[in-house]
């Protein structure tokens, strides 16, 4: 017997083996039922009673010593034993190599059944018990593994995997604790759905980012340079300069970042350019440049990595239009919701949408006016741009006029902060103008927000760009201003010496009090000082906005309503909604100009973080107590990427003017971490001269040479293109594997209409439900699905026949029945040597010969 | 876990015991559950209870309250989601999602406020859609079909706890 078992063991396949072995578990109860699976027992379900044999099982291993080989043999008398005692018969000590290998497989499997426990649709019980089963399994025979002096340390090597293990899932629940504002924005979400809910998690998203920023900028610049730096006044770009330190801590001067602001580290020209700082020989201009370069760096690394992992949830691919009420019906109830009035909404929304699709769907056929509609949109589109030149000119106009304004000696506080009053009144009044106009172009609804994002976009764009253009201006003043200045101070210095030191030429001369030594226009602090302005005027004014707009007026509404001809609730002021697409877009926006800033302006990265959580805790509060649900429902799952685009864009942006500047505009001569270089960058080379060894600096010269670059670009742009054509290839092998696969599926399910389906995942169904009675088909039915659904697969199908296709839908009266299954009709009238190239088809021969029948009942309806 | 054991018991102190190691058989029933606020407004609470149930009567032992919100969260699977999903909204318990259960369905989501011609509208529109197999209703793989491509199903059918 011996014999025969090794035979047979050699000649089995594992899983026959572990199939067998499940058998003759279930087999082998005894009715000895585990005490806490006694009250839960079920009937139906015949995987129900595996589960206390397993059980039992179990307990029997557990008290026979290494009862494997007598288990081995069992196995061969499997069928309807029910000797329990056997199992405690014949013990051999020793293990041989094949159980060994063996049971190293059913440990294996084991852990596989652990892992995708989840995945299946048991009932909890029944998961639970066959989990812990397998989890004693695995742990009683992992231990017995390894053999004699191997065995403790594979035992132990198990043991630490398995708590590291349960250490993951430690730090993950932590993590997951670890999370700000979870409930508060699970409240949110309950009482306004999910898409106003996206938006605070972009929200929350930013606040991550901009953290990171500020940590490194915070903690690789600023704090180096105050802790090691030249304190304030010991030099002249630290310091207040004489004719303005009378004024430098009045708050109206601190409010537009002059005085003490200016000269301190939140801005660029504070820093020195020594080349090592402090005892630590910090290379501070290095790195300056390097993190300036690594913010965009990392931002673009977060918002790409965010993208993708978007992209691949969502798993929309083009089926869009396939299922519109399908969709509708299964998927439009929000269960997250639990708040009275926000399920009210969404039952008059869902009502509501259901009304729309079913008035498009039967308007679909209306034969519209074509030529008024493109009329109107074309007028529309005219009369946006010229809207959005006309903001354009404007902003213009005002950025001259302001430089004007700024050698005026006596300037209100309205002249000064003409600009950014400007453009934050461009961008309150105008979306809501774009939208009264986008009225005349009658899109559906989705298109034509997507239009009204691109409109504000360009808006906000054009804005900033003619911004930026007037501050180039600005800067080439600066810069022609510099070099008179750098002459003045330079002859003031000498003139200094020779005063003070009189006949003595040897003696060093008392130094020049830095307040006193003439300054040069610091083109780059002023930048970095107007973008500051610009963002603290559009945090001041969002924050007013919503104040204004939403708790104001809610409060007008609430309370006024008492005495008030109309019913204000109902009627024109009413709630605001929500405006998702304004805030995510002023909040793309900000992030821009915070890029842009940051390289000229250090602490601009603080003052957003901080922005950002006040925003958080007031949008939150302001949400809450003046917000209504939208009465149309906004769906937020496909614009996540939509607004991770939106943020890439702006991102390439305000990289190009940060750029431009660093290569192209020499650094002040007497302010910033590169003053006295001809260009920022060559810190870099000053850095690889002076401090690697001398052959990196070889090879980085090799590296810059024109020859290596430009063949090095082309083969990054070939293999683009390569991998574009690539994708392009599998998504159409993807689309027709999918249209088979449904063809197919069609075709089987035609065939066994009443047979049972032997598909697994109905029969896990089928345990959980009592089995219906299968109803049957409804030939009229059958073959209006048969011919309506394939209507839409086939024109895809089989490019190689196109010409057949086409050609047999147009002949004979047989109209649409023929269409679908085309390609089943086509070999019928053509010879079926057409078939010879496709011999991967051998399948659907087969049906049409006895579909043929069919396709006669229903040729007649058309 | 112990989150929604705490949840559990506290709907019915008196019942459910705070030491599950002896296994007790406790099963609070629909009532109960269906009154809880993350379920007070959900129109198919009463699918939702009853298809988790052991007994198919809607009384939730804890090992079917876990179940239940496991399924409904955000880590399980898309095809865990639709077979439940399939489970909740076949009002007869047929195996397949009939006209009726349909426009029971549309009912339930509307609150009855389509007329009726506007239900049976829809009602047709769907199994047009989505029945693959010809026979009228929707049988799971139709169903399993049509919602794994839908692109918010999972976003939908989520409840947060």
């Amino acid at each position: 017997k011996e014999d025969n078992d090794s035979n047979e063991e050699d000649s089995d396949s594992q899983q026959n083996r572990a199939s067998r072995r499940k058998n003759y578990q279930r087999k082998n109860r005894d009715g000895k039922k585990a005490g806490e699976e006694g009250s839960k027992q079920r009937d139906r379900g015949k995987k129900a009673p595996t589960k206390d044999q397993k059980e039992s099982e179990n307990k029997e291993k557990k008290t026979t010593t290494k009862g494997k080989e007598g288990e081995n043999k069992q196995k061969k008398d499997r069928r309807n034993s029910t000797s329990s005692a056997s199992s405690n018969s014949s013990d051999e000590e020793s293990l041989s190599e094949e159980e060994l290998a063996m049971l190293m497989e059913q440990v294996e499997q084991k852990k596989k059944l652990i892992s995708t426990m989840r995945n299946k649709p048991w009932r909890m019980v029944k998961k639970l018990s066959v989990l812990r089963e397998a989890q004693a399994f695995v742990e009683k025979f992992e231990g017995a593994l390894g053999k004699g002096k191997g065995k403790k340390l594979y035992a132990y090597k198990m043991m630490m995997a398995k708590k590291w293990v349960k250490f993951k899932r430690d730090f993950e629940n932590f993590k997951t604790q670890c999370i700000p504002w979870e409930m508060k924005i699970k409240e949110v979400e309950s009482h306004f759905g999910s898409s106003v809910a996206s938006y605070f998690i972009f929200l929350r998203w930013m606040y991550g980012v901009n953290l990171v920023l500020f940590g490194l900028i915070f903690g690789l610049v600023i704090i180096p340079e105050i802790l090691m730096g030249m304190p304030y006044g010991s030099m002249p770009r630290k310091t207040v300069p004489r004719a303005e330190q009378a004024t430098a801590m009045d708050f109206s001067v601190l409010w537009d970042f002059e005085g003490y602001i200016k000269y301190s580290a939140l801005f660029y020209g504070y820093y020195n350019n020594q080349r090592t700082i402090g005892w630590l020989k910090y290379r501070l201009p290095m790195a300056y440049f390097m993190v300036g370069i690594s913010v965009f760096g990392y931002s673009l690394m977060v918002v790409i990595r965010s993208m993708a992992r978007n992209a691949n949830e969502s798993t929309a691919d083009g089926d869009d239009d396939n299922f519109v009420f399908s969709w509708k019906m299964f998927t439009s109830w929000d269960y997250l919701i639990g708040n009275a009035e926000t399920a009210d909404n969404k039952f008059a929304s869902i009502t509501t949408s259901f009304k729309e699709s079913i008035v498009d769907e039967q308007e679909s056929n209306k034969d519209e006016n074509i030529h008024l509609r493109r009329f109107l949109r074309v007028l529309a589109n005219v009369l946006i741009i010229c809207c959005l030149c006309g903001s354009g000119y404007l902003i213009y106009f005002v950025v001259k006029r302001s430089q004007t304004f700024s050698k005026m000696q006596n300037a209100g506080w309205y002249e000064r902060n003409e600009v950014e009053i400007v453009m934050s009144l461009l961008g309150m009044f105008c979306p809501p103008l774009f939208e009264t106009i986008a009225a005349l172009e009658n899109y559906h609804p989705r298109i034509g927000l997507k239009w009204q994002l691109g409109r504000i976009f360009a808006l906000f764009l054009g804005n900033l760009y003619t911004f930026l253009l007037a501050l180039m201006d600005d800067v080439n003043e600066k810069l022609a201003e510099e070099d008179v200045v750098k002459n003045i101070t330079y002859w003031t210095l000498l003139g200094h010496h020779n005063s003070s030191v009189g006949n003595d030429s040897t003696a060093t001369p008392p130094p020049l009090d830095p307040a006193d030594v003439p300054r040069g226009p610091c083109w780059e602090t002023t930048v970095g000082i107007e973008f500051v302005r610009l963002t603290v005027s559009d945090i001041l004014v969002t924050f007013i906005t919503i104040l204004v707009g939403d708790f104001i007026r809610a409060c007008f509404v609430r309370f006024v309503n008492y005495c008030w001809c109309w019913d204000l609730e109902a009627g024109f002021p009413s709630y605001a909604e929500f405006d998702i697409s304004g805030n995510v877009l002023g909040l793309v926006f900000n992030q821009g100009m915070i890029w842009m800033g940051s390289f000229y302006a250090p602490g601009l990265v603080g003052i957003n973080v901080l922005r950002l959580l006040t925003s958080m805790y007031f949008q939150c509060w302001a949400v809450m107590s003046s917000n209504v649900p939208h009465a149309r429902v906004f769906k937020a799952s496909k614009s996540n990427n939509f607004y991770m685009g939106l943020l890439l864009l702006i991102l390439f942006l305000s990289l190009l003017p940060v750029a431009y500047t660093i290569m192209s505009l020499p650094p002040s001569f007497d302010c910033g971490p590169f003053s006295g270089k001809k260009r920022m960058y060559d810190v870099i080379q000053e850095t690889i001269e002076l401090d690697f060894p001398l052959f990196v600096a070889k090879i980085f010269s090799y590296v810059a040479n024109p020859g290596l670059i430009i063949p090095a670009i082309l083969l990054m742009v070939l293999a683009i293109y390569y991998l574009n054509s690539v994708s392009e290839a599998y998504q159409r092998a993807n689309g027709e594997l999918k249209k088979k696969m449904q063809m197919q599926r069609e075709e089987e399910k035609n065939k066994r209409n009443n047979k049972t389906s032997t598909n697994p995942m109905l029969q896990d169904l089928d345990d959980l439900i009592t089995p219906s009675t299968k109803t049957e088909s409804q030939p009229k039915q059958a073959e209006d699905k048969k011919i309506e659904s394939p209507d839409r697969t086939s024109p895809v199908r089989k490019p190689g026949k196109g010409a057949v296709l086409d050609g047999s839908p147009m002949t004979g009266g047989r109209g649409a029945a023929l269409a679908p299954r085309s390609h089943v009709f086509v070999t019928q009238p053509v010879t079926p040597g057409i078939w010879a190239p496709y011999p991967g088809q051998p399948r659907p021969r087969g049906p049409p010969l006895g579909l043929v029948p069919g396709r006669g009942r229903g040729q007649p309806r058309y | 876990v112990c989150r929604l054991h705490g949840r559990y018991h506290e709907m019915a102190p008196n019942v459910v015991p705070m030491d599950y190691t002896k296994d007790p058989d406790v099963k609070l029933p629909m009532q109960l559950i269906i009154n809880m606020p993350e379920l007070k407004e959900n129109p198919f609470k009463e699918r939702i209870v009853t298809s988790f149930s052991e007994d198919g009567e809607g009384s939730l032992s804890f090992n079917d309250f876990v179940d239940m919100f496991s399924v409904l969260s955000e880590m399980a699977p898309r095809e865990l989601k639709a077979i439940y999903a399939f489970k909740i909204y076949d009002f007869n318990t047929d195996n397949f999602i009939c006209k009726s259960d349909l426009e029971q369905t549309l009912n339930k989501l509307t609150r009855e406020e389509l007329t009726a011609e506007e239900i049976t509208l829809v009602c047709e529109k769907v199994i047009e859609e989505a029945d693959m197999d010809g026979d009228g209703k929707l049988g799971f793989a139709d169903f399993e079909n049509m919602i794994s491509k839908a692109p918010d199903f999972l976003s939908t059918f989520h409840i947060r706890i």
